[in-house]
C-alpha cells in the first residue's frame, strides 16, 4: 500500500509525487519530503545498521543532527556514502541504499557483534590487538579496516562538479527560524543589505514543525508572509539549503550550499561560499537531545520534536501508538500535537514530578500521565514493540517520544576556542557572551530563549542594535503575539534503573556503560573520554549526543557540568565534501596551464610536451619513422651541432631591470660583478641566498644605458623575482631602480648551431651587422627584424654552439617561429625540445636544476671564483662559512660509464671500488644524466666529494634501487668542446 | 584572513605570500667588524612569537609590494600594515 501513514496537512505538494527506491523497493513520496519522512510515509522505520554492534536502527531526528539514517545515494554509477536521509531533499528518481549491513538490512551477518558487546567496550582496540605485535600489520589492521567505516565509497573520479563564491553584507543572519526570519524583517525594511543563510530547503526553522498562531494566523502562514515580503526586497538575499559551518578570521564566514544536491545535473552540486560580514546574528535554534534508557536504539524511538515535524509539516504518522518520554515541558507539545491529528498516545512519562510539571499538564487532561517516572526498558527488535516502566508497567506502543532537553546551537560562537557556559535553567550550554566572535550576536534559541514570543522579540532586539551599530535608525516594529508559555525542564541524563544498555551515541554505538568504565578507568578529561569511547567522533559529531556524555561523566565523577565542560568546537559544522572543497579546482583547472608562443606550432610538428611547473614545453619532435624518443633526441642534438637547430626559451624567467643605480643594485644582487659590463654585452650571473647556497643563475644583458634584461631559470622566475624586489623594496630602497617581470611579454628562441648566423641573417633587417666581429659571443642588442618588427638578440649559448636568442614581443612568437621554421628549410634546421637541449648541456657540462638543488655552493659548481670579495652581495658574507669552504665538499665532475654500453643512472651514489656501499663510503651521487650522441656514450655529471683531485679515477656507479653497481671514470664535466671554440665560431 | 594594503585597501590573504619575522629588513653593514656573527644572527635568529608579531608579506598576485604587517599570531587581528619601503626609508633618516 502506497503512503499508508501520510495524514492530513502539512507543507507536501500532493499534487507532485516523486518515485524513489529505497533498497530496489519502489515507493512514492511528495515534493516537500525528505527521504526520511518519505521512507515513514511509507512504513519505513527501520533505515540502517550501527557502527559496532550492526544493531538495527531508525530515524531519530527530522535534520541535520540525524546519527541513524545514513543511506548511500546513489547516481549513476557513483554513490555517495553517510547521506543523512533526514537532510535529503526528496527528488524524482531518487535512489538510495542501507549501509553497512549484509546481506540485507533486516538480517545481517555482523550484528552477531551485539552478541560479544561485553568485550567490545570502551576502549577495545586499545586493548585487545596489543600482542603480539606481529599481528599487527598482517592480520589486525586488515580485519579493523573491514570491519570499520560505515558505507563504502567508488573509487572512480568524482562526476559532479563543485564552484566557490564570495559574498558580501551588512548583515549575515544564520538560521531562518522565529528569531533569523524576525531579525530579517526588522533590518530588511530599514534597507541593510542582508543575507539570510538556512541550512533547511524551506524557511521557518522549528516553527515549520509546530502548530501554533503567531499574530492571529497559523505559524506556517506567518512564516510564508515574512518570507514573501524578504523575497520582494532587492537588497535580502534568502539562501535555502546553505549551511554556515565555520566561522574564521576577521568576520568571514563560510557556507555550503547545496546547490542542486543530485536533483540535476545542471549548475554545480555544492558551491563553497566565503560570506564577508561586519555583523552577523547567530539564530541558529536548539537541537533536541534524546535520554539515555534501555534499548533506546530501537527504531522507533525518535525525538519528540522531530515527531512534531513528521506530523505538521511532513503529514506523517510517525507511529501509531505513541509514548512519550520527556523532562521538559516541550516533550509535552508532542502529546498534544499527535493526538490533535488522532494519533494514538497511550502515556506521558515525565521524569518530574507533579509539582514540576503541574503547569504544562493543565492544559493536556485526557492522556495518562506518568510523573516521577521512566523508562527503563524497550521491548521489540526491528522496532519497537513495548516499554516497561519504573513502577512496572508494561505498555504497548510501536513509537516512543523522548525528549532530553535542548542544546543551543552554539558551535558557531565557539570556533575560536571559546568556552561555553552552562545554563541551569535551561539545562543547556550557552555560548559566552563575553567572548563571541567579533561582530556576532546570538538570538532566539540559539542563546537557550525557548518561547515563541521571546524568540520573536529576541530576534527584534538583536536586529535593531546591529541597525544602531551602523548607523540606521531602528525598527519601529512591535513583538508580534504568540506564544509566551514559560519553558521548565530538569537535568536529566539517563536512567540508572535500567538493566539494558542505554544509548548514547547512536552512530558509533557509545552506551552510558562506556562512559562510565572510562571514567573508572582513569580517563578523566572530557577530551581522553571522547577519544577512548570514540563519543560523538561519528559523521553527526556528537549533536545528539556529547552534551548527554559530558552529564553523565559529570555525575559519575562527581562534579559539576560546568567543571566537565566541553570538548573543543572546530569548524566544520556540518561535514563538506572534499570536492567541495576543492571547489572548481580540480584535476587539470588545480592550476593553469602555461603554454610557450610556439605551442601551437610545436603541436602541429607532432610534438611532445612535457610539464615542467605549470608550463607545457615541447620536449621533443618525434619525426615518423622514430619509435623510441632516444631516436628523435638524438637526430635533433647531431642536427644542432652539424647544421642550425631553434627551440623556445620562452619560459625562462625575464626581468627589466631599469634605473639610474640599475647596475649597482645588480652588484648586490648577483655574487659577480655586474657595474662593470659594458653596454650590448650579456654575463653570466649567480645569485646567492643569503647563506651562500647558490639560489639561481642566469644571464645579465646590459641593452641600454641603465638598462638591463637578465634571465632566471625557469623553475625559479618566480622565487627570484620575489627575493629581487626584497632587495629593492626592503634592504635597498634608497636605489634608483625599478623591476617588472616580462616573462609573458617575450617571446624568445634560442637558434643554435654552426649555421646559426646564416639563418639570423635572413630574419633580420639589413641594417643589423651580426658578424662575428661586431656581434661576438655574448653580445646583445635591440635590433629590427621582417621589416621593423622590434626585437632583441644576445649572442648566448646553451648548448655549446654558435647560437643566438632572438626575442620578439609575445604577440609575434607565433610568427616567427613559423618564419624560422620556413627560412630554416634550406639550412636544414631542426627544431628541438627540453630532452636535446638537456643532452647539450650535459655534453657541455652546465649546471642546472638537478644541481642547483638547494645545498650547492658558487665553489661547488666550479665557479667560485665568480663570488667577488670587493663588494657587498647578498649570500657573500655567509658563503665563506667554514662549512660551505671546507675542500671535503662535493664538487661537480663528469662521469662516464667505462663500458660504453653501460647505463648510469641518475641517483646513484659513487662508492670505491670494494668498499661496502653504506653512507659512511658515500663519496656523492650522480645528478644527471643522458646519452650523448656525439661521444656515443652515457655520460653524467655528479657531486663528489673533492672530485677535481679524482679525475681519471675508476670508482662505482651504485644505485640499489635497480641493483646496479657500474664500474665508472671521473672526468671533467664539459665533455665536448672544453675550450669553447665553437661558441665563439 | 584580509590584509588591508595601505595603497589597495583589504585585499584576500591568498593574493599574498608571507616571508616572516620583519626584523630581515635590518640587514647587517658589510663593513661592520665580525661580519659572520651578524650575518648568522640576522639570518638564523628570528622570532616567531605568540602575540603580536611584525611580519614581511609579500603582494605577489598584486601591486608586488612588500608589506609590513602587524599581526596577533593567536587572533590574527592585523593592527597595522605599511609599506617596506616607507618604513625602511624613514628607519633611515633616523639614523
Amino acid at each position: 500500500m502506497s503512503q499508508k501513514n501520510r495524514i492530513d496537512g502539512g507543507l507536501i505538494d500532493r499534487q507532485s509525487t516523486l518515485n524513489f527506491t529505497f533498497d530496489d523497493h519502489h515507493y512514492t513520496g511528495f515534493k516537500g519530503d525528505t527521504l526520511a519522512s518519505a521512507l515513514l510515509a511509507n512504513n519505513i522505520t527501520l533505515v540502517g545498521r550501527s557502527f559496532k554492534y550492526h544493531r538495527p536502527r531508525g530515524i531519530l531526528t527530522s535534520g541535520s543532527s540525524e546519527p541513524n539514517a545514513l543511506v548511500e545515494l546513489i547516481k549513476g554509477s557513483t554513490k555517495e556514502p553517510n547521506s543523512r536521509a533526514t537532510t535529503i531533499k526528496l527528488f524524482d528518481e531518487l535512489k538510495a541504499k542501507s549501509q553497512n549491513c549484509w546481506p540485507s538490512l533486516k538480517y545481517d551477518v555482523q550484528s552477531i557483534n551485539d552478541c560479544f558487546a561485553p568485550f567490545l567496550t570502551a576502549g577495545f582496540y586499545y586493548k585487545t590487538f596489543m600482542w603480539p605485535k606481529s599481528f599487527w600489520e598482517k592480520v589486525y589492521e586488515p580485519l579493523i579496516r573491514r570491519a570499520a567505516g560505515l558505507g563504502e565509497l567508488v573509487s572512480l573520479p568524482d562526476p559532479d562538479h563543485y564552484d566557490r563564491g564570495y559574498r558580501h553584507c551588512d548583515l549575515l543572519i544564520i538560521g531562518a527560524g522565529a528569531a533569523g526570519l524576525m531579525a530579517g524583517l526588522v533590518a530588511g525594511r530599514q534597507g541593510l543589505n542582508i543575507i539570510i543563510a538556512e541550512e533547511d530547503f524551506l524557511f521557518g526553522g522549528r516553527l515549520l514543525g509546530e502548530n501554533e498562531e503567531i499574530n492571529g494566523m497559523h505559524c506556517h502562514d506567518w512564516i510564508e508572509n515574512v518570507v514573501n515580503e524578504l523575497k520582494a526586497m532587492p537588497h535580502v538575499r534568502l539562501m535555502a539549503k546553505t549551511a554556515v559551518f565555520g566561522v574564521f578570521d576577521q568576520q568571514t564566514y563560510y557556507a555550503l550550499e547545496r546547490f542542486t544536491d543530485q536533483i540535476d545535473t545542471i549548475g554545480p552540486r555544492q558551491i563553497i561560499w566565503e560570506i564577508n560580514s561586519k555583523h552577523v546574528i547567530l539564530a541558529s535554534g536548539a537541537t533536541e537531545r534524546h535520554i539515555a534508557f534501555g534499548n533506546n536504539d530501537r527504531p522507533g524511538v525518535m525525538l519528540a520534536s522531530a515527531m512534531r515535524d513528521y506530523t505538521n509539516r511532513f503529514a506523517v504518522r510517525p507511529a501509531s501508538r505513541v509514548a512519550v518520554f520527556t523532562n521538559n515541558d516541550s516533550g509535552w507539545l508532542t502529546a498534544r500535537d499527535l493526538d490533535k491529528k488522532g494519533i494514538e498516545v497511550t502515556a506521558i512519562i515525565d521524569v518530574r514530578s507533579e509539582y514540576e510539571h503541574q503547569k504544562i499538564a493543565k492544559k493536556y487532561p485526557n492522556i495518562p500521565v506518568y510523573s516521577q517516572d521512566q523508562i527503563i526498558k524497550v521491548h521489540g527488535y526491528n522496532r519497537v514493540k513495548a516499554i516497561t516502566l519504573l513502577n512496572g508497567a508494561k505498555i504497548h506502543v510501536d513509537g516512543i517520544a523522548v525528549s532530553g532537553g535542548w542544546n543551543p546551537s552554539i558551535h558557531l560562537t565557539c570556533q575560536h576556542r571559546q568556552r561555553p557556559t552552562w545554563n541551569d535553567a535551561i539545562s543547556g550550554f550557552v555560548a559566552n557572551e563575553a567572548s563571541l566572535p567579533s561582530g556576532m550576536k546570538v538570538a532566539g534559541a540559539a542563546k537557550g530563549t525557548y518561547t515563541t514570543k521571546m524568540v520573536l522579540q529576541d530576534g527584534l532586539n538583536q536586529a535593531n542594535i546591529v541597525l544602531s551599530e551602523l548607523g540606521h535608525a531602528s525598527s519601529k516594529m512591535h513583538t508580534p503575539s504568540a506564544n509566551d508559555d514559560t519553558y521548565h525542564g530538569k537535568t536529566f541524563w539517563s536512567v540508572k534503573e535500567t538493566k539494558q544498555r542505554a544509548w548514547i551515541d547512536f552512530q558509533n554505538d557509545v552506551t552510558t556503560k562506556d562512559i562510565r568504565l572510562a571514567v573508572q578507568e582513569g580517563f578523566y578529561s572530557v577530551e581522553h573520554v571522547k577519544r577512548y569511547t570514540t563519543l560523538g567522533m561519528a559523521t553527526d559529531q556528537g549533536k545528539t549526543s556529547s552534551v548527554i556524555g559530558i552529564g553523565i561523566i559529570a555525575e559519575t565523577m562527581n562534579k559539576s557540568i560546568q567543571e566537565t565542560g566541553t570538548t573543543i568546537f572546530r569548524a566544520p559544522y556540518v561535514p563538506i565534501a572534499i570536492g567541495a572543497l576543492g571547489g572548481p579546482h580540480s584535476g587539470k583547472h588545480f592550476r593553469p596551464t602555461r603554454e610557450t608562443p610556439s605551442h601551437q606550432f610545436a603541436r602541429e610538428n607532432n610534438a611532445k610536451f612535457v610539464e615542467t611547473g605549470a608550463w607545457l614545453r615541447s620536449q621533443y619532435f618525434p619525426d615518423k619513422n622514430e619509435s623510441h624518443w632516444r631516436e628523435s633526441v638524438n637526430r635533433e642534438v647531431l642536427g644542432t651541432r652539424n647544421n642550425v637547430g631553434v627551440t623556445d626559451v620562452s619560459t625562462l624567467g625575464k626581468i627589466d631591470v631599469q634605473g639610474k643605480d640599475a647596475a649597482a643594485f645588480l652588484d648586490k644582487v648577483y655574487c659577480n660583478t655586474i657595474s662593470t659590463l659594458n653596454m650590448q654585452r650579456c654575463r653570466y650571473g649567480i645569485m646567492l641566498r643569503e647563506d651562500g647556497i647558490v639560489m639561481d643563475d642566469g644571464t645579465v644583458a646590459h641593452i641600454a644605458n641603465n638598462h638591463f634584461i637578465v634571465t632566471t631559470t625557469t623553475a625559479n622566475a618566480v622565487q627570484v623575482y620575489r627575493h629581487m624586489e626584497f632587495c629593492r623594496q626592503c634592504l635597498w630602497p634608497e636605489m634608483d631602480v625599478a623591476l617588472i617581470s616580462i616573462t609573458e611579454q617575450w617571446a624568445q628562441y634560442a637558434i643554435a648551431g654552426p649555421k646559426s648566423r646564416h639563418l639570423l641573417e635572413k630574419i633580420i633587417d639589413n641594417d643589423h651587422d651580426i658578424s662575428n666581429t661586431h656581434f661576438p659571443y655574448m653580445a646583445c642588442d635591440e635590433i629590427s627584424i621582417c621589416n621593423g618588427i622590434r626585437a632583441r638578440l644576445f649572442r648566448l649559448s646553451f648548448s655549446g654552439e654558435m647560437a643566438y636568442e632572438l626575442a620578439v614581443p609575445a604577440r609575434y612568437g607565433d610568427a616567427l617561429i613559423r618564419h624560422i621554421h620556413e627560412i630554416g628549410k634550406t639550412f636544414n634546421l631542426t627544431p628541438y625540445g627540453t630532452e636535446a637541449l638537456g643532452v647539450m648541456r650535459i655534453e657541455k657540462g652546465h649546471a642546472a636544476g638537478n644541481e642547483l638543488n638547494g645545498q650547492t655552493t658558487a665553489g661547488d659548481l666550479g665557479l667560485g671564483k665568480m663570488v667577488s670579495k670587493k663588494k657587498d652581495s647578498i649570500g657573500n658574507v655567509l658563503s665563506e662559512r667554514e662549512g660551505l669552504t671546507d675542500p671535503m665538499r662535493l664538487v661537480l665532475v663528469g662521469v662516464m660509464p667505462c663500458d660504453s654500453k653501460h647505463k648510469i643512472t641518475s641517483g646513484s651514489h659513487i662508492f670505491a671500488n670494494n668498499l661496502a656501499c653504506i653512507p659512511d663510503n658515500d663519496l656523492g651521487y650522480i645528478s644527471s644524466m643522458a646519452y650523448s650522441p656525439m661521444l656515443n656514450s652515457y655520460i653524467g655529471l655528479a657531486m663528489l666529494r673533492n672530485g677535481t683531485d679524482r679525475f681519471g679515477e675508476k670508482l662505482r656507479a651504485v644505485n640499489l634501487l635497480q641493483n646496479q653497481d657500474i664500474a665508472i671514470k671521473i672526468t671533467s664535466p664539459h665533455f665536448y668542446d672544453p675550450k669553447g671554440e665553437r661558441l665563439r665560431g | 584572513m584580509k590584509i588591508n594594503h595601505p595603497l589597495l585597501g583589504p585585499r584576500n590573504e591568498s593574493e599574498f605570500t608571507i616571508l616572516g619575522d620583519a626584523k630581515l629588513l635590518n640587514r647587517p653593514n658589510i663593513l661592520e667588524s665580525n661580519q659572520a656573527q651578524a650575518f648568522y644572527e640576522y639570518l638564523y635568529l628570528r622570532d616567531n612569537p605568540i602575540g603580536m608579531h611584525r611580519e614581511l608579506w609579500f603582494h605577489e598576485q598584486g601591486d608586488r609590494s612588500w608589506l609590513i604587517v602587524t599581526r596577533n599570531t593567536l587572533t590574527h587581528e592585523i593592527s597595522k600594515v605599511e609599506l617596506a619601503a616607507n618604513v625602511v626609508n624613514k628607519e633611515g633618516q633616523a639614523k
